[in-house]
């Protein structure tokens, strides 16, 4: 059993959550760039990302990061520990576990400055 | 995600290669990304980052060779994640051609963009 089930589900997050970092991180080189044109250039354009609608979208890229991070841990135990593929279901819902108790305070805190 | 240890046999060793690249790199990944998210947006907040700050983080060359680490394993760990992407969803070998000559533009462009910033940033006024 393989579609429609954990393994699948993971792999296509993974690819997901991989694709919007990775379009985040082409954002990021640009906007480090501009520190080398002064201070002016550079604060205008880091403006953008203490917006409130930013740093929502700052939390969903640490979710994004924390799951790529969290299952590509699980695919390297997958591929190199000998249980493995016979745990693999198991490890995912671990991993959603971790997910979570990782996850909650760091939103927490990123989100704590919008309500004051 | 063990697929491609068959194309290796057809591609050779490239694939073995990218395979090995993406784990090792994805571990180191693991600690540099989410140090760095950990600095820029817990322990300090967003709002208090600006011109001022990298310059002070940027006087350290630890920083700076941290950066640059990111900047290399991150950009390349992605570019090669989405090069894996288009050979699965670009049938046609002429759209994979241009898909990845888009690809490797844009990434080489960007490495050197970053790569120059933390070589040569110094500060101003």
């Amino acid at each position: 059993m393989y579609r429609g089930r954990e393994g699948m589900l993971s792999w296509m997050l993974h690819r997901v959550t991989g694709v919007g970092v990775l379009l985040f991180l082409l954002m990021h080189i640009v906007d480090t760039f501009l520190v080398g044109f002064g201070p002016e250039v550079y604060n205008t354009v880091l403006a953008i990302y203490k917006t409130p609608f930013m740093r929502v979208m700052e939390v969903f890229l640490v979710a994004a990061v924390l799951y790529h991070a969290l299952n590509g841990l699980r695919v390297i135990l997958v591929d190199f520990w000998s249980a493995g593929t016979r745990y693999q279901q198991q490890m995912f819902w671990a991993e959603m576990v971790l997910f979570v108790v990782l996850f909650i305070p760091a939103a927490y805190f990123m989100l704590k400055p919008l309500f004051g | 995600m063990n697929g491609v240890q068959g194309q290796a046999r057809t591609r050779g060793n490239f694939e073995l290669i990218t395979w090995f690249f993406m784990r090792i790199s994805g571990v180191l990944l693991l600690f540099l990304v989410l140090g760095h998210l950990t600095i820029m947006h817990i322990v300090n907040d967003i709002q208090e980052i600006d011109y001022a700050f990298v310059v002070g983080r940027w006087i350290s060359p630890f920083w700076r060779i941290y950066d640059m680490l990111l900047l290399w394993l991150a950009l390349i760990h992605g570019a090669n994640g989405l090069r894996v992407i288009v050979d699965d969803y670009a049938r046609h070998r002429g759209w994979r051609v241009f898909w990845k000559a888009v690809l490797y533009t844009i990434t080489a462009v960007l490495l050197f963009m970053g790569t120059e910033v933390i070589l040569t940033f110094r500060s101003v006024g």
